[in-house]
C-alpha cells in the first residue's frame, strides 16, 4: 500500500512535537479525562509524599518548628540505633516461627480438603474466617486467650494437667505467642492459595506413577511436593511481607513490651513519629522498611514472571 | 487402612475448623456473660445479660463509630469501582498518547509499601487540614492501582464489536463504559469491591494517625483505643462486646456471600 507508506513517512518527516500534535489529534478525546483522576490521585498521594519522604530522610523536623537539614545524620543514627535493630531481629524471630508454621499446617489441610472430602466448603469457609475479620478483634480476643491467669489457653492447658505459659509476659515467649497467632488469622488465606496450586497438578501424573509402582506418600513428595514450589515461595514472600507490616498485634497486646521483645519495625516508625515527634527519623525508617519490603517484592514479582512465561 | 486415613483426615479437619470458629463463639459469649464466668470454656451461661454492650454505648460514642466506618467503607468503595474502572477502561479500550507510561506507572506505583508513604501522607493531611474529616479517611483511598488492574484486565477481554455497535449508534465511551461493560462485569465489580470494603473496614493504623477526636473514629480505631486507652476498665464483656459489634456486620457478610469473599480476598493476595 504506498499511500500508507507515503502518509507515514510524511508523519516521520514532522518534528517531535508535530508528531506528538498528530498523534493527539487522532487519539480518543475520553481516554484523557478518564485517566484524569487517577494522574492527580499519583500525584497528590504517591509522588508528592514520595518527594517528602525523600527529602524528610535529611532533615530534623518536629512539625511545630522549622525543619532543619541535618545530612545524612538520620542515616547513621539508624545504622547504630539498637533499639531499631532489635525490632528487626524481632521481625525475623516472628518469621522464623510463622513461616514453618504457615507452611506445614496449611498444606497438610489444603492436602486433606482436596481428597473426597464431604463437608469440603463448610470446613474451607471456617478457615477462612478469621482473614476476613479485622486485626483489631483478632488481637484483643487472643490478648484475652492467652491471659496467664484467666486465658482460656492456659485453663485447657491446666486441665491435660501441663504448666501454663506465659504467653504475652515472657519477652522469651511473646513474640512466638504473636506469631501462633498471626498463623491461625492467616491460615485459610494459604489453604486456598494451596488448593489452587494442588488443583493444577495434572491427574496423569499421578495415574502415571502408580502404575509404576509408587505409593501415595511417594507421590506426595516426588510429584506433589516439587509442583507447589511457586505457592510454596508466594507464601513466604507474603508472610515475610507481613511479618514486616507487624503493626496492630503488637499496639494491641503488648505495646511492644516486654523488655521491647515484641517491638516492630512499624510500631517503632509510628512510636518516633507521634510520641517523639521525629518526622524526619520516622521517615528515614519507613524508607529502611521499604527497602527490605521490596527487596522481598522484586524477587516475588521476578519469579511470578518467569513462572508464567514457562 | 484407606477408611483409617479417612476418618484420621475428618477428625483432624473436624479439630482444626473447631480452633478457628471456638473463639469467635467464645467471644460472643463473653461479651454477654458476668465478668467472674469469663474464665471458662464454656458457652452458655444462665446469667448472660446485654451489660457488656450498654457499658460501651455509656462510654464511647460506638454508634457514631459504626456511622463514620460505614459511610467511609461504602463511599470509598464506590468510588474505587467508578474511577478505577474509568481509567481500566481507558488503558484497555482507548488509544490515546502516554496510556502505556500510565499503565506501567500503575504497576510500578502497586510496589511501593504503604508505610513509606505514612509519615508525608499524615504531614500533607495536616497541611491540607484535613485533620479529624471524613476528607482524610476517603480521599487518598478514592482510587485503587489494584481495581484498576483488575478492571484493564477484564475489559481486555471483552469484544471489540460491542464498543463498534455502540459508537455508530452515537453512545460516548462513558455511556459504553457504565451501560455497557458495567453489566458484563459483575464478578470484577464484586470481587474489586470486597476486597476495597474489607480493607477499608479493617483498616486502623491510618484513621489512628490522622484521626484524634471521638466522633471522628471509625469502628476498628475506636474499638483498639477503648481497649489500650483503658477505658474499658478492665471489664472483659464490654470489651468483647465492642469487638463483637466491630465484627458482627463482616461475619454476616462473610455467611451470606462466602465464596465470593473467598475468591476475591485470595485473588487480593496474589495481585498485592
Amino acid at each position: 500500500m504506498p499511500e500508507i507508506a507515503e502518509a507515514e513517512l510524511a508523519r516521520r518527516r514532522l518534528p517531535l512535537f508535530g508528531r506528538l500534535a498528530e498523534r493527539y489529534r487522532t487519539s480518543d478525546k475520553a481516554g484523557y479525562v478518564m485517566v484524569l483522576p487517577y494522574i492527580l490521585h499519583f500525584l497528590l498521594f504517591t509522588a508528592y509524599p514520595l518527594v517528602f519522604a525523600f527529602i524528610l530522610v535529611f532533615c530534623r523536623w518536629d512539625i511545630v518548628t522549622p525543619m532543619e537539614f541535618i545530612g545524612i545524620r538520620n542515616v547513621q543514627r539508624l545504622s547504630r540505633d539498637a533499639t531499631f535493630w532489635t525490632a528487626v531481629i524481632n521481625t525475623l524471630r516472628f518469621l522464623a516461627l510463622h513461616i514453618p508454621l504457615q507452611i506445614v499446617l496449611s498444606l497438610l489441610i489444603a492436602v486433606i480438603l482436596n481428597g473426597r472430602i464431604k463437608f469440603r466448603s463448610f470446613f474451607r469457609g471456617a478457615f477462612f474466617l478469621p482473614f476476613v475479620i479485622s486485626g483489631a478483634v483478632v488481637t484483643i480476643l487472643w490478648q484475652q486467650l492467652y491471659s496467664t491467669d484467666a486465658g482460656i489457653l492456659n485453663l485447657i492447658l491446666i486441665r491435660i494437667g501441663m504448666q501454663p505459659v506465659p504467653w504475652l509476659t515472657d519477652p522469651a515467649w511473646a513474640i512466638y505467642s504473636i506469631a501462633i497467632m498471626a498463623t491461625w488469622k492467616n491460615m485459610g488465606f494459604y489453604i486456598v492459595l494451596f488448593l489452587a496450586g494442588l488443583q493444577n497438578v495434572p491427574h496423569e501424573l499421578y495415574e502415571a506413577a502408580s502404575i509404576d509402582g509408587a505409593n501415595r506418600s511417594q507421590q506426595f513428595w516426588r510429584i506433589t511436593l516439587p509442583l507447589l514450589q511457586p505457592v510454596m515461595l508466594l507464601v513466604v514472600i507474603l508472610s515475610t511481607i507481613g511479618g514486616f507490616s507487624l503493626f496492630i498485634e503488637p499496639f494491641v497486646m503488648t505495646g511492644g513490651g516486654p523488655a521491647e521483645s515484641t517491638l516492630s519495625v512499624v510500631l517503632y516508625l509510628y512510636k518516633q513519629a507521634f510520641q517523639f515527634l521525629r518526622m524526619g527519623y520516622a521517615a528515614t525508617i519507613g524508607f529502611a522498611l521499604a527497602i527490605m519490603i521490596f527487596l522481598v517484592t522484586f524477587i516475588q514479582r521476578r519469579l511470578l514472571d518467569t513462572d508464567q512465561s514457562a | 487402612m484407606r477408611t483409617l486415613t479417612k476418618v484420621l483426615g475428618y477428625i483432624l479437619l473436624t479439630v482444626a475448623a473447631l480452633t478457628f470458629i471456638y473463639p469467635f463463639l467464645w467471644m460472643a459469649s463473653a461479651s454477654l456473660k458476668p465478668e467472674n464466668e469469663i474464665g471458662t470454656l464454656a458457652l452458655v451461661s444462665r446469667n448472660f445479660s446485654l451489660r457488656g454492650y450498654s457499658a460501651v454505648f455509656k462510654q464511647i460514642p460506638i454508634a457514631r463509630a459504626l456511622f463514620n466506618s460505614g459511610l467511609v467503607s461504602i463511599t470509598s468503595t464506590m468510588s474505587v469501582l467508578v474511577l478505577s474502572s474509568m481509567v481500566g477502561y481507558a488503558l484497555a479500550r482507548l488509544r490515546f498518547v502516554g496510556r502505556d507510561s500510565i499503565f506501567n506507572l500503575v504497576l510500578l506505583t502497586m510496589m511501593i509499601p504503604g508505610q513509606l508513604l505514612l509519615i508525608p501522607m499524615y504531614i500533607l493531611v495536616v497541611r491540607l487540614g484535613w485533620t479529624d474529616s471524613y476528607r482524610a479517611l476517603i480521599v487518598p483511598a478514592m482510587i485503587s492501582n489494584m481495581g484498576i488492574i483488575v478492571f484493564r484486565q477484564f475489559f481486555k477481554s471483552l469484544p471489540q464489536e460491542l464498543i463498534d455497535a455502540a459508537r455508530i449508534d452515537g453512545c460516548s465511551d462513558y455511556r459504553i463504559l457504565f451501560q455497557i461493560f458495567w453489566p458484563l462485569s459483575k464478578p470484577v465489580l464484586i470481587t474489586v469491591g470486597i476486597i476495597t470494603f474489607i480493607g477499608s473496614w479493617n483498616e486502623v493504623l491510618w484513621p489512628l494517625i490522622v484521626i484524634r477526636r471521638w466522633s471522628m473514629m471509625t469502628m476498628p480505631q475506636m474499638v483498639t483505643l477503648f481497649h489500650v486507652g483503658g477505658l474499658a476498665n478492665a471489664q472483659v464483656a464490654a470489651e468483647m462486646a465492642a469487638a463483637m459489634m466491630l465484627a458482627l456486620p463482616v461475619i454476616l457478610a462473610y455467611l451470606f456471600f462466602q465464596r465470593y469473599f473467598i475468591e476475591s480476598l485470595a485473588l487480593s493476595g496474589i495481585k498485592g
